[in-house]
């Protein structure tokens, strides 16, 4: 039998509007199996973000149950959810005056933390900490290094299970072989935890043990990474690395 | 003089003392000197027509500090004081004054005090000023600072005023005035709580080629309470200046910032730049999504805005 960390049974996630109710995720259902990795990718606007946003608690289900740990969370605030085991990097990370990058490890480590350890995450995520323990996560920071320091601070956490969501983002292409190299990383040392990344990089979805697709709000495909990517492989769904360095942000050293 | 141990705790929270200062020192105590120290470069003398003192500072006087820390715990008692600070030519100094009122008992305590510092060419003083209340009574804490800053060629002085708790009603006037080169940094701390009411008041006026000024408020109205930032800067030079006030709304708090700019050259370069609003959503739900409860997310997020 299998454990799964995380399971979504027949979420749905609607908003109010002006001309009527507008229904973003659509009777979702999907597992996150425990010791593996999961790779959601679709189309923008499908929907990916709010299922992040409703794993960590920060929407609340319009229709349907989220289990972690087999335990029914649905109802559970987001620092309820964060102290049972779940941590979730944001696609735009928050700016803070007055909070340092050292501050907001130790937040995440849930303990105090030696300087020298919170160092470790930030060279994790290719970041050279000795230049960045002691600045303040505010404007002063540029895209890629505040996604960098978003990474760092998941890791710090330790959780059962980690969502990232496009952490590709604005990183550009000499530092994400860094970040392949976290996940890989993450991935060698998954025992008892589970990762669930959001990402359109063919080089993590090569690295997932499964791939769901989402499209408008509904699940299209899911499946073993071996049966979905060939069927992704050309589509649109599948952006290659080109992509990153027109993208937004992508040129930084 | 001895000092009780309420006293003690306000000069802990004022000035950081645990114990007598080095370097030259003057402490009051409920309207009396409680102890005070001059030195070869620094002479702390007793006014003879008003209620305070002349601090001289000498020329090229180096690395040494003034702490001039008042403490008010009696009830009903009201003071006004004058400390003028010379500081001589080329001097690198480090003032620490500060006020802390513990009022228990039900008539008002207030402590006004009126600093003037008259900064030698190429002097470099660091100015650092925190006030404090505490005590249950129902008569008010009230703290009037008035600071006046004269300052002379290529003089630079930074003056950081804090004042987080128990400070029932303030106005604090500040003025300068800038000859060329002169540099004037102002950082300034606010937290008000209840129906605490706030109001400090910038004119700094840049009348000397390359003045520049930087004022800079960070502030927190909690509960019911009221606070006015009122900054100018005047350029009747080439000069440039910079103020902000930075503020965060809790509660009911209110915050009136009163920006004031006027160039009275054409090469004045004057910015002013004002935000008020309450703690963005989205960064209590990052801190939450670290465990953090919403309080404890709430008090990060102050913390670290008033650092
Ligand atoms: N709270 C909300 N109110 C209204 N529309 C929303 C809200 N949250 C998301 N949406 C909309 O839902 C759609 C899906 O958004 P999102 O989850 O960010 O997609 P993705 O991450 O896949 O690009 C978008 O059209 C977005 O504008
Ligand atoms: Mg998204």
């Amino acid at each position: 039998m299998r454990n799964d960390m995380l399971e979504l049974k027949n979420v749905s996630f609607q908003v109010a509007e002006d001309r009527g109710d507008k229904e973003i995720i659509r009777g979702v259902s999907l597992a996150v199996p425990e010791s593996k990795l999961v790779v959601i990718t679709g189309p923008n606007g499908g929907g990916k973000s709010t299922l992040a946003r409703l794993i960590a608690g920060i929407e609340k289900p319009t229709e349907g149950r989220i289990l972690f740990q087999g335990e029914d969370i649905t109802e559970k605030s987001i620092t309820d959810r964060a102290r049972l085991g779940i941590a979730y990097a944001f696609q735009q990370p928050v700016r803070f005056k007055g909070i340092k990058v050292l501050d907001l490890i130790r937040i995440a480590a849930g303990k105090h933390l030696a300087a020298a350890g919170a160092c470790e995450y930030l060279s994790a995520v290719g970041l050279c900490a000795r230049d960045y323990i002691d600045r303040e996560v505010n404007a002063s920071l540029s895209g890629g290094e505040l996604k960098r320091i978003e990474i760092a601070t998941v890791l710090a956490r330790g959780a059962a299970l980690s969502v990232f969501d496009e952490p590709e983002a604005g990183i550009d292409l000499w530092s994400f072989q860094n970040l392949i190299e976290v996940f890989e990383n993450m991935r060698r040392t998954i025992q008892n935890s589970s990762i669930l990344i959001i990402s359109h990089q063919e080089r993590i979805l090569n690295i997932a043990d499964e791939i769901v697709v989402l499209k408008d709000g509904r699940v299209e495909k899911q499946g073993p990474r071996d049966k979905i990517l060939p069927q992704l492989m050309g589509t649109a769904s599948a952006v290659s690395e080109c992509h990153m360095i027109s993208g937004k942000g992508g040129a930084q050293a | 003089m001895k000092l009780d141990e309420i006293q003690k705790r306000l000069l802990r929270e004022i000035a950081d003392l645990h114990a007598v200062p080095e370097g030259a020192y003057n402490i009051r105590s409920n309207s009396q000197m409680a102890g005070r120290r001059s030195t070869a470069n620094i002479e702390i003398t007793s006014k003879t027509d008003v209620s305070g003192m002349d601090i001289r500072i000498a020329p090229f006087t180096k690395n040494e500090s003034v702490h001039i820390p008042v403490v008010l715990t009696q009830t009903g008692l009201k003071e006004v004081v004058y400390n003028d600070f010379f500081v001589g030519e080329g001097a690198d100094v480090l003032i620490v004054a500060g006020c802390g009122i513990d009022n228990c008992g039900n008539q008002d305590a207030e402590h006004d005090g009126v600093h003037r510092f008259y900064v030698g060419k190429n002097a470099h003083v660091k100015y650092v000023e925190k006030h404090y209340g505490s005590g249950e009574g129902a008569g008010k804490r009230i703290l009037n600072p008035g600071t006046e800053v004269y300052q002379d060629e290529g003089s630079t002085v930074e003056m950081e005023m804090v004042q987080i708790k128990g400070v029932d009603d303030t106005v604090r006037t500040t003025t300068a005035e800038l000859k060329a080169g002169a540099k004037l940094l102002v950082r300034e701390r606010l937290m008000t709580h209840g129906e605490q009411r706030a109001i400090s008041t910038y004119v700094v006026e840049l009348n000397g080629a390359g003045a520049t000024a930087d004022v800079v408020s960070r502030s927190v109205a909690r509960d019911s309470s009221y606070q006015k930032f009122d900054a100018k800067i005047v350029g009747n030079a080439p000069c440039s200046g910079h103020t902000e006030c930075d503020s965060i709304i809790m509660d009911n708090g209110r915050i009136l910032a009163v920006p004031g700019l006027e160039a009275n050259d054409l090469d004045a370069a004057l910015v002013h730049e004002a935000a008020i609003g309450k703690i963005a959503g989205e960064q209590l739900t990052k801190l939450m999504t670290l465990g953090l409860t919403e309080a404890e997310a709430e008090e990060q997020i102050i913390n670290g805005f008033l650092q």
